[in-house]
């Protein structure tokens, strides 16, 4: 058994009886440490979504104890599975219930890109109705292959701009999506 | 065990119905029988109610498209079963394409509800006399009839799969 060796990923700077840091990387790293996913798993890829929550993989350890399963109190929805065209509007209504700050994981090749269902009922990926912010290829992928998701997902988190969700490139990336409640 | 074969039903048919049985075969020892298409409903009650038959039980109504055969290009199936003697029937007759109307069967048989649903929403049959023929499982604005041979199978709007490097 090695040492356990707890990452302190935000620079602090410590005094006697004070200690300061930097506001938006408490805050980043601390969201990126309770990240509440919301499984949206239709097929497959929701299996070995499942095994990654298990006790084999643990997604608990990353902070992930909790599934959300109201999209108001998630964070990440992640879709994992096929996505036909009747379920889009469901899709995209529960990305609409999230709060700010959200994100969105695309597990396997269904829902990155309509995979081999390349027919009339199926949608040809989720990007046509929401935006991604991380693709998993595979089908389906393995469950290392999601938690290499999830960490991608956590470096975005970590990194992003508190004020990243008032620019204007972010409005504009929802207007595409018809999302902007403002407009 | 009762000894009802398919040569006594199909008998029994053509004593009954006479000029509105147009054919019959018997692939995979299924009997199937073509009939008149506003003779259909009247069979399939009398198939239900008759004392030897006993054919009362509706396994599935479907559709089948053939382009090729001008004025008959589609065929709805039905297949009933008699649950007493397990002996199978299928029943199909031929409707054009451009006025594709056959009366409904949910008068008979309340499942035929969802399957004649089905066989609209894929192929476009137009049940005459159904409580609520609507599509069941493609969306509502779907303004096509996918299971017809006159539409491609891929996704119309799919952008990144080029012709050329899949051979076609």
């Amino acid at each position: 058994m090695g040492k356990v060796e707890i990452i302190n990923d935000v620079e602090t700077f410590n005094g006697e009886g004070f200690q300061l840091a930097m506001l938006d990387k408490v805050i980043a790293s601390a969201r990126a440490n309770s990240v509440w996913p919301l499984p949206f798993a239709t097929s497959c890829c929701g299996i070995e979504y499942m095994a990654t929550m298990g006790s084999n993989y643990d997604l608990s350890r990353f902070g992930m104890e909790r599934m959300s399963f109201s999209p108001r109190q998630a964070d990440l929805l992640i879709v994992a599975g096929t996505i036909s065209k009747k379920l889009a509007p469901i899709l995209k209504q529960v990305y609409e219930q999230m709060a700010e700050p959200k994100w969105v994981l695309s597990v396997g090749a269904c829902a990155s890109s309509g995979g081999i269902f390349d027919t009339y009922s199926v949608l040809q990926g989720i990007d046509r109705v929401i935006p991604v912010d991380v693709y998993v290829p595979g089908c389906p992928p393995r469950p290392e292959q999601i938690l290499e998701g999830i960490m991608n997902i956590h470096r975005l988190v970590k990194h992003e701009n508190l004020r990243r969700r008032y620019s204007d490139e972010y409005k504009h990336l929802l207007n595409k999506y018809h999302l902007n409640e403002d407009e | 065990m009762s000894n009802l074969t398919n040569e006594r039903v199909l008998e029994r048919l053509t004593e009954q119905f006479g000029a509105a049985i147009l054919s019959s075969e018997t692939p995979y020892n299924l009997l199937t029988v073509e009939v008149q298409t506003d003779k259909t409903h009247e069979i399939i009650k009398w198939l239900k109610e008759d004392a030897e038959l006993k054919m009362s039980f509706l396994t599935l109504i479907g559709a089948t498209h053939y382009p090729e055969q001008t004025g008959r290009e589609l065929a709805v199936n039905y297949h009933l079963h008699s649950l007493v003697h397990n002996v199978r029937l299928r029943l199909r007759t031929f409707i054009p394409i451009e006025n594709p109307n056959i009366q409904s069967i949910t008068d008979i048989y309340i499942g035929a509800d969802w399957q004649e649903r089905e066989t609209y929403d894929f192929f476009g049959v137009n049940f005459v006399g159904h409580p609520n023929l609507t599509r069941i499982l493609n969306e509502d604005d779907m303004d096509y009839f996918p299971m017809r041979k006159e539409y491609h199978l891929e996704d119309a709007t799919r952008e990144d799969k080029d012709d050329r490097y899949f051979g076609r």
